[in-house]
C-alpha cells in the first residue's frame, strides 16, 4: 500500500502545479451564472488552454491516478470547473471513444478536447427518472433518418450545446432495456425546443428538451440499433467514478472556512458544533481516502470504475448534505441570507442524493451487485 | 499511488484468516460466551475465591516479566476499595507502573482448563471468562504479537499496515483477550512478544483483561471489577486518570472495529438472502436491503480511513480512521441485529457479541470525543 507519488506521478504533478500557477492569474473574470452564452465561451476557453497544454484527454487517456491529481491540483489551485464541457469530457466523449467508429471518433472527439463544441444530455424524461429504461422518447426509422418525437428534462446546458447525447426507443415491442438506442442529435435541427427549469436554488441550471418530428441521420446512431442501454452503461460508470473528486477537495477547503467563521462569530466556543465540524473532518479525509482507494482499484483493473463507485457516491452525496447544514449552524440566522454563498450551496447540495442515481437506487446497486441481495421491489 | 493490499499483504490477512478459523471459529465464539454466560449462572463452579491461591504465591519465580522477577502483588494494598475482595484486589498495586504477574514469571501458564486460580484467578469475579493460554501462546507462534518487532530482536519485522490487517482479522472473529495492550508491550516486557505473557493496559477509566494479565502495564491502583457487558471482555473499573493514548492503540482499537463492521455486514447480508417471509427471502425488500448496503458502505469507507492511517502514522488520519470505525462497527452491528429480527435478540445469535464488543472498543482510548476534538483543532491549522 503506498499513497506516494511514483516518479511519473509526481512528475506529472509538478508540471501541472507550474502550469497552472503561471496560467490562472491571467484568466478573466468568471461570467455571471446566468449569462449563458458568456460561460459556454468560458468553459470553452478554459479547454482550449487545457488542451494547447497538453490536458485535454487526461479523462480519457490518463491512468485513473493521474487524472486523481488533475483533479486534486486544479482543485486546489482554483482552476475552473469543467463546466460546460462536462457532458463532452465525462459522458459523450468517452462513450464515443469506447463504441463510436472510427468515423465518429473522428468527427466527434476533437472538437470536445479542443473546448469547440459543448454535449449536453437528453437520458432523463419525465416519466423515465430512476427507471431510465423506461425512457418513451421514439425514435422512427425513414430512410437514412430517425424521426424523433418526445421529451428530456434535467438536461443540463441545453441552451448552450451543439450535440445532445440522447436514449430513445427504437422498438416499442421489445423488453424495455433492449429497445433503446443512443444518437447525436445536433441541437440546431429543426423541431427542437428548449425549455429553462429553474431549480428551488432559484436559478436554472436545468432544461427540458422538447422533440417534435426531429430528423437525425442514422449515421448519428453510436453502437447498434437497441443496443442503447449497454452503450449508455458504459458513460454511467464513469460518472460514478472520479467525478466528484475535485468537490471532496473542496468541501475540506469549505471546513476550514467553516472554522474561521465559526472563530469569528464566537460559536466555536460551543463544543457540540466543535465536535461537529471535527466529525465532518473525519468523514472528509475519508472520502478523500475512499477515492484513492478506488482509483487504485480502477487502475489495477484496467480503469473500469466499479460498483466502489455507488458506495462512494452515496456516502459523498450525504456527506455534502451534512457539510452544509453545519454551515448552517456555523452561520446561525445568517444561514437564510442568500447572499451568503453557503446558503446557496446548502440548497444545491439537495441535488446530490437525487441527481446521477438516487440514494435508493444506488442502495439497490449495492445490495444487488455487491452483497448478492435478490432483486426486490 | 498505489492504494490497495499487495501480493504479501494478501497472502498475510488470508494466512491469518484460516489460522484464526482453526484456532478461533464461530463455534469456539459461542462457546466462550456460553462458557462466560455460564460461569454466571455458577454451573462451572469458578466463581472468585473458590482456590484462593494467594496473591502472593503468584509472583514469585525467576525470570520473566518485570526484571527481577518478583512481583509485589500485596492483598489490599493500593487503597482498592468499594465491593472488591481481597481476592479482587490482589496484585492491583504498582511496582513502577507495572507490575509483572504469574504466568510469566511461573512460566506455565495457566490455560482455561486448568484454572487454578492463582493471583489472576482470584482477582477474576464471578462469570469473568478466562483467557485460552494455549490460544494466546499460539497468537505469539503466528507473530501476531512480534509482528513489528525488527526481526534481529525476534520480530517478524512488519510495519504497521500488516498489524491493522492483523488486527482487523481479529476483530472480525471478536478474537477475545487483551490483543492491543500485549501487542504493543513486545519488545518492551518479557514475554509479551511470544505470548508467554500476558500483557493488559489502563486505559482511562478501565482495564480490560486485569485479572487474566501477568502484566498490567499503568497504574491500576484501586482497580475494582465490574460485571462486564461483553461476556468476553472482563472490565475492572480505575480511579480515571487522564488518558494519553497511543496513536497506535487507537488505529488498532480501530482496525478490530473495522473487522467487526464487515463482518456483521456479511452475517446480515447471509440472513437477508437465507431467511424468508411472505414467500421470499427478507432480502428481497429494499426497507431489508437498503440496511444490508448501509452496513456495507460505512464500513468500506472506514476500511478506506483505516488502511490509509496505517500508511500514514497521522494522528489527523488515525483519528478519522477511529471516528469512521466506531460508527461502522456500532451502527453496523445495530443494523445487523435488527436484520436478524427476534433471533438477533437471542443470546445464541453471535450478533450481540459483535455489538458488544463493539461498544467496549468505543471506550478505548479517550473515546470518540477526542478524537473529535484532534481533528476540530486540526481544522483550523490546517492548509488543504
Amino acid at each position: 500500500m503506498d499513497l506516494s507519488d511514483t516518479p511519473e506521478e509526481a512528475a506529472f504533478r509538478a508540471r501541472l502545479r507550474e502550469w497552472l500557477a503561471a496560467v490562472l492569474p491571467g484568466l478573466p473574470h468568471q461570467p455571471s451564472p446566468d449569462d449563458w452564452p458568456g460561460r459556454r465561451a468560458y468553459d470553452l476557453g478554459w479547454q482550449r488552454r487545457l488542451h494547447d497544454a497538453g490536458y485535454a484527454d487526461v479523462h480519457w487517456g490518463a491512468p485513473p491516478s493521474v487524472r486523481l491529481i488533475f483533479l486534486e491540483e486544479t482543485e486546489k489551485a482554483g482552476a475552473p470547473y469543467v463546466g460546460a464541457n462536462f457532458v463532452g469530457l465525462l459522458h459523450a466523449g468517452p462513450t464515443i471513444a469506447a463504441e463510436g467508429t472510427a468515423q465518429q471518433r473522428e468527427r466527434w472527439l476533437p472538437p470536445i478536447l479542443r473546448g469547440e463544441e459543448v454535449w449536453c444530455q437528453g437520458f432523463s424524461e419525465p416519466d423515465a427518472g430512476s427507471d431510465l429504461a423506461a425512457l418513451r422518447t421514439r425514435a422512427r426509422r425513414d430512410g437514412d433518418a430517425y424521426v424523433v418525437t418526445g421529451s428530456k428534462i434535467w438536461t443540463s446546458h441545453a441552451e448552450v450545446a451543439d450535440w445532445c447525447e440522447l436514449l430513445v426507443r427504437t422498438d416499442p415491442g421489445a423488453p424495455k432495456h433492449r429497445g433503446i438506442t443512443w444518437l447525436a442529435l445536433p441541437m440546431d435541427a429543426p423541431g427542437i425546443t428548449v425549455r429553462p427549469l429553474r431549480t428551488l436554488a432559484g436559478s436554472a441550471e436545468f432544461a427540458e428538451v422538447f422533440l417534435d418530428e426531429v430528423r437525425v441521420p442514422v449515421a448519428n446512431r453510436v453502437g447498434d440499433e437497441n443496443d442503447g442501454w449497454r452503450v449508455t452503461m458504459v458513460t454511467l460508470s464513469f460518472e460514478r467514478g472520479t467525478a466528484f473528486a475535485g468537490e471532496v477537495v473542496a468541501c475540506r477547503r469549505v471546513l476550514g472556512e467553516l472554522a474561521v467563521e465559526a472563530r469569528k462569530n464566537g460559536r466555536w466556543d460551543d463544543p457540540g458544533l466543535r465536535r461537529r465540524l471535527g466529525r465532518l473532518h473525519a468523514e472528509f479525509r475519508a472520502l478523500w481516502r475512499l477515492t484513492q482507494w478506488n482509483v487504485s482499484a480502477a487502475q489495477a483493473s484496467g480503469g473500469v470504475p466499479g460498483a466502489g463507485g455507488s458506495v462512494f457516491k452515496l456516502r459523498y452525496s450525504h456527506a455534502r448534505q451534512e457539510l452544509y447544514d453545519a454551515a448552517a449552524e456555523v452561520l446561525g440566522p445568517d444561514c437564510l441570507d442568500l447572499d451568503r454563498p453557503w446558503t446557496l450551496d446548502r440548497l444545491s447540495s439537495l441535488a446530490y442524493t437525487i441527481a446521477a442515481g438516487t440514494s435508493q437506487i444506488q442502495h439497490n446497486i449495492i445490495a444487488e451487485r455487491i452483497l448478492d441481495l435478490p432483486k426486490g421491489r | 499511488m498505489r492504494f490497495r493490499l499487495t501480493d504479501d499483504q494478501r497472502a498475510l490477512r488470508e494466512g491469518v484468516r484460516e489460522a484464526l478459523a482453526r484456532r478461533f471459529d464461530a463455534d469456539a465464539l459461542r462457546a466462550a460466551a456460553e462458557g462466560a454466560a455460564g460461569a454466571e449462572g455458577g454451573t462451572e463452579g469458578e466463581g472468585m475465591g473458590r482456590r484462593g491461591v494467594g496473591a502472593g504465591s503468584s509472583g514469585n519465580g525467576g525470570g520473566g516479566a518485570g526484571g527481577d522477577g518478583t512481583v509485589r502483588s500485596e492483598n489490599g494494598a493500593g487503597g482498592a476499595s468499594g465491593s472488591a475482595s481481597a481476592g479482587e484486589r490482589a496484585g492491583v498495586s504498582g511496582v513502577g507502573g507495572e507490575r509483572a504477574g504469574r504466568a510469566g514469571a511461573g512460566g506455565r501458564p495457566v490455560r482455561l482448563a486448568e484454572a487454578d486460580g492463582g493471583a489472576a484467578g482470584a482477582r477474576r469475579t464471578a462469570g469473568s471468562p478466562r483467557l485460552d493460554r494455549a490460544l494466546w501462546r499460539a497468537l505469539g507462534d503466528l507473530g501476531f504479537f512480534a509482528l513489528r518487532m525488527p526481526e534481529a530482536e525476534g520480530g517478524v519485522g512488519l510495519g504497521l499496515v500488516e498489524a491493522v490487517l492483523v488486527f482487523e482479522e481479529a476483530g472480525r472473529v471478536l478474537l477475545p483477550g487483551p490483543l492491543v495492550a500485549t501487542h504493543l508491550a513486545a519488545g518492551a516486557v518479557p514475554g509479551a512478544a511470544t505470548g508467554e505473557t500476558v500483557v493488559a493496559a489502563v486505559d482511562g477509566g478501565l482495564v480490560e483483561w486485569l485479572a487474566e494479565a501477568d502484566v498490567v502495564r499503568g497504574d491500576a491502583t484501586g482497580a475494582v471489577p465490574l460485571r462486564s457487558l461483553d461476556p468476553l471482555t472482563p472490565l475492572h473499573r480505575v480511579p480515571a486518570g487522564r488518558p494519553a493514548p497511543d496513536p497506535v492503540a487507537i488505529l488498532l482499537s480501530a482496525a478490530e472495529q473495522l473487522g467487526t463492521a464487515v463482518r456483521v455486514g456479511e452475517l446480515a447480508a447471509q440472513h437477508a438472502r437465507a431467511r424468508e417471509q411472505f414467500g421470499r427471502p427478507v432480502g428481497a425488500f429494499q426497507a431489508v436491503a437498503h440496511l444490508c448496503a448501509g452496513i456495507l458502505v460505512r464500513a468500506e469507507t472506514a476500511r478506506a480511513a483505516v488502511y490509509a492511517a496505517a500508511v500514514t502514522a497521522d494522528p489527523a488520519d488515525i483519528a478519522a480512521a477511529r471516528i469512521l470505525a466506531d460508527e461502522a462497527a456500532v451502527r453496523g452491528a445495530r443494523d445487523c441485529l435488527q436484520v436478524h429480527g427476534g433471533m438477533g435478540f437471542t443470546w445464541e445469535s453471535e450478533v450481540h457479541l459483535h455489538l458488544k464488543r463493539a461498544w467496549v472498543r468505543t471506550q478505548r482510548a479517550g473515546g470518540v470525543t477526542q478524537s473529535e476534538d484532534l481533528l476540530a483543532a486540526a481544522l483550523a491549522s490546517e492548509t488543504v
